[in-house]
């Protein structure tokens, strides 16, 4: 019953796109008002008809309906029910279903929206999302089927998953499922998958608003600033989603670090870059209206790399630590994305001409230059990432041989252009627009590198003897301050009108969010710098077999081995955990730790935790990596010391209170928006 | 503040140095990234080879850095926790994705691989603790180089289980 209600809605859904993208591109050259309501109705409908279809797969997983291929995959009778309800995300088949309900539910919401303003655009908005709901629905009715159940062959009795009942077949009925994989059973996880999956499928948004104006002509910043909020949205959650997967290898995967640019790792990463130069970009077609073609260009790569990063993660097609197993999918991605690419682009020569420019660039000296720069160097990552992600690909295609290139290629390309990106970063928002001097960058400017020096000194003395290390934390300090004298200086500006300082401060902000949000978001990135830099360039790590009361020393802290025991949960998990007593240079004790290892009867498999002391200056990172008989009392231990690691977490945070300080809505903007004349851009060169 | 109304009545003066200037800058600054790319591409890059062309290669490929992957072989892991040194040896398997789907699939192809007295074989050492999925029939990602007498020494070493995200179907069935 179930079964059938959600498969029913989920075929709806799939008639309701189809119905929605083939009404509104026939209605909108005729101007049938009463069709493009009916295709916004139909647009609607999705969101509902997916939710009763992922609820359907909820129940199921919940009540351990074990017929049901899927249910049979990722749920166990032991998981815990929430375990059991985020498992709708834990295998491929529910995962692509969840990514459709996310995406339904960002397009019906943008067609909630109010209509007025922007009317003709919105059947070409319904295309494009529906479209794009309608080739995720047709994979997972036709490839990737949630409610397949299981049936045996009375003749061979072979077990497979099938939709309808194959001819001499029966319902197979296992007592229990596989249960959830043991590494996907963390907050971490519960929450990175929905994370990054909103911030994939909201970057939609943006993009079907800007194939819209290229079909209609309304080429003008119109769809940027209809979408401006949706894009911040969509960073935000695809930020969110990076940190957390971060947070989640560190914590699960107990390796002592948090990216290792693994190609499902890139993929997530490749349409934040695009992303990334896209926010900014905007700025200077906002501002100066330049840049036009090439916002476009950004946002339909980030669009096709949205896509190309869920087919990367699902096609198995690069060796990853994440990869899902094979399936049929790969070939009907390739060919969405090939045929989506290629539509958006020709629309895009199409309207070439309208696109120009409507102001030239000035000086090498100017804000607009420093944007581009941005733009280049964000581009520039994407573009080796993407290059390092496909180079096994690349390499086969062309010399019939598969040459991989591992973390270090990452490291050789994007560190230099990282600390590029950083450094510019604080840099870019002294310099003035149109055209800057030299003399008033200096004077904005040497406060800051002064400091900056005197910080390079007590990091020498404070035992950072490496060049790059000094290198990378004087690029952070430079910027942190450059920053900061930027908020000193908006603040001085309005305590001259006579308020104190912390009310200054709150009005800066509050009147001009997605300036200081924007710079915040910076901050954020100095501190995460920091981290980083800290972490990669000072790690330590040594491992170790003990024998119980037998210690072991790495970077100022000693370890000892007191005890490991060995007990059973009932979630069916075998855990073994080791007890050891930390303590510092000076002896003293500053932490108990329980490294273990969950053995997790079911799936067979084992899972690393880590015991972790946290501070901001270092972690403490200890690993139980193995052990012999309980009764002999002695176990290998692996440990890191990661340096100011805490920084990458505390600047995430950091940077997400920036992006949501950015986004957040404004009704003075909006009066501005919408107060201005229909046709006459508002650009305030001066204002800002 | 200032409104500057920006339209298109108002013809902008081209500078004509002021494109090219651009265009120079642009293009030195891509310049730049493409050869970072490429001379990193270079001096990073890593065969990918199965055990049978490592084999075929013969000596040519002693001491260089490559990645190869296999079929553990069950019997044969011998790991040392005191000097954390892991022993095992490794049957090839095809790269080719094809042909692994021919085959039935990865855990197939892992399966038919160990069991396969004429696949090609080989051992490895490793210095470090043994990975939680290290057992027969998994599928061994390993960086390293291959010395005189043959045996490979892993610097890196990644599990893969064919079975870890999609489990088979459980053996017990309802009455």
């Amino acid at each position: 019953m179930t079964l059938t209600l959600g498969l029913a809605s989920l075929f709806l859904a799939f008639l309701c796109a189809i119905y929605g993208a083939v009404v509104a591109l026939i209605a909108a050259p005729r101007k049938a008002t009463a069709w493009v309501e009916s295709a916004r109705n139909a647009a609607m409908l999705t969101w509902p008809l997916i939710t009763l279809a992922a609820l359907s797969i909820i129940i199921m997983l919940v009540k351990g309906q074990y017929d049901v291929e899927y249910v049979t995959h990722v749920s166990s009778r032991a998981m815990p029910w929430y375990l059991k309800v985020t498992a709708l995300w834990g295998g491929q088949a529910g995962s692509l279903l969840f990514w459709s309900w996310l995406m339904s539910a960002f397009t019906s919401a943008a067609m909630l929206r109010r209509w007025d303003r922007d009317r003709s655009m919105m059947p070409y908005v319904i295309a494009a999302s529906m479209i794009t709901l309608a080739f995720f629905l047709s994979l997972s009715l036709f490839v990737e089927n949630p409610f397949q159940r299981l049936w045996q062959n009375e003749i061979t009795g072979e077990i497979g998953p099938a939709l309808l009942q194959p001819a001499n077949s029966s319902l197979f009925t296992p007592l229990d499922g596989n249960g959830l994989n043991p590494l996907l059973r963390h907050p971490g996880m519960i929450i990175h998958p929905p994370m990054l999956y909103l911030g994939f499928v909201s970057f939609i948004i943006p993009y079907a608003f800007a194939i819209a104006a290229l079909a209609t002509g309304r080429t003008d910043d119109e769809w940027i600033r209809t979408t401006r909020r949706w894009t911040l949205v969509a960073w935000l959650f695809l930020s969110l989603g990076l940190i957390l997967g971060g947070r989640w290898a560190y914590d699960v995967l107990g390796w002592g670090g948090y990216w290792g640019w693994d190609p499902v790792e890139n993929a997530a990463l490749l349409p934040w870059l695009t992303g990334t130069a896209f926010l900014h970009s905007v700025m200077i077609q906002e501002k100066r209206g330049m840049l036009k073609v090439w916002n476009m260009i950004l946002i339909i790569s980030t669009y096709s790399l949205v896509i190309l990063g869920t087919f990367l993660t699902r096609s198995g097609v690069l060796s990853s630590v994440h990869a899902f197993a094979q399936s049929a999918i790969g070939p009907l991605f390739f060919a969405f994305i090939g045929i989506t690419f290629a539509i958006s682009m020709g629309l895009l020569f199409h309207r070439w001409d309208s696109l120009k420019s409507e102001t030239q660039l000035d000086s090498l000296l100017s804000r607009e230059a420093a944007f581009l720069l941005n733009n280049l160097l964000f581009l520039g990552v994407a573009f080796a990432t993407l290059w390092g992600t496909l180079f096994p690909i690349i390499s086969e295609l062309v010399t019939g041989q598969k040459v991989t290139v591992g973390p270090p290629f990452y490291n050789q390309v994007n560190g230099p252009l990282l600390a590029a990106i950083v450094l510019l970063m604080g840099v870019a928002p002294l310099v003035a627009w149109r055209k800057a001097s030299a003399r008033s960058l200096g004077r904005l400017m040497w406060i800051p590198a002064v400091l900056t020096l005197v910080a390079l000194v007590a990091f020498y003395l404070l035992g950072a003897r490496s060049f790059g290390a000094l290198l990378g934390y004087g690029i952070a300090t430079f910027v942190g301050l450059t920053t900061l004298s930027e908020f000193a200086r908006g603040v001085r500006a309005r305590m001259r009108l006579g308020e104190n300082p912390a009310l200054a401060l709150i009005n800066l902000a509050a009147r001009n969010r997605r300036r200081y949000g924007g710079y915040v978001i910076h901050l954020g990135v100095v501190v995460m710098a920091f981290g980083v830099v800290g972490s990669y360039m000072f790690q330590q790590e040594t491992q170790a077999t003990l024998n119980r009361g037998e210690t072991l020393s790495l970077g100022g802290f000693t370890m000892k081995f007191d005890s490991v025991a060995q007990f059973n949960t009932d979630d069916r998990r075998e855990v073994t955990r080791a007890t050891v007593s930390v303590f510092d240079a000076g002896g003293s004790p500053v932490g108990v730790l329980h490294p273990r290892r969950d053995f997790f009867l079911d799936s067979g498999q084992p899972m690393t935790i880590p015991g972790v002391r946290s501070t901001l200056g270092e972690d403490f990172y200890v690993l139980l990596v193995d052990w012999q008989p309980i009764s002999s009392n002695s176990a290998t231990f692996k440990i890191y010391v990661n340096p100011l690691i805490n920084l990458v977490w505390w600047g995430g945070i950091i940077f997400i209170i920036g992006t949501l300080v950015a986004a957040w809505p404004d009704a003075a903007e909006e009066k501005r928006y919408v107060s201005a004349p229909a046709g006459v851009a508002t650009r305030s060169v001066g204002a800002d | 503040m200032a409104q500057t109304a920006v339209s298109s009545g108002v013809t902008p003066v081209v500078k004509k140095g002021g494109r090219a200037k651009f265009l120079i800058g642009g293009l030195l600054i891509v310049a730049a990234i493409v050869y970072l790319i490429a001379t990193s591409t270079q001096s990073t890059a890593q065969y990918f080879l199965t055990i049978q062309e490592l084999k075929d290669r013969g000596s040519s490929l002693v001491s260089q850095d490559v990645r190869v992957s296999g079929a553990v072989v069950a019997e044969s892991i011998q790991y040392d926790a005191q000097k954390l040194e892991l022993r095992f040896t490794v049957a090839s398997v095809p790269a080719d994705q094809k042909e692994i789907d021919a085959q039935g699939g990865l855990a197939a192809v892992l399966n038919a691989a160990v069991n396969d007295p004429n696949a090609a074989r080989m051992d490895v050492i490793y210095n470090g603790v043994k990975p939680d999925l290290m057992k027969g029939e998994a599928q061994a990602i390993m960086d390293g180089h291959v010395d005189e007498n043959g045996l490979f020494h892993a610097d890196t070493l990644l599990m893969k289980c064919p079975t870890r995200y999609e489990g088979a179907v459980p053996s017990q069935a309802a009455p």
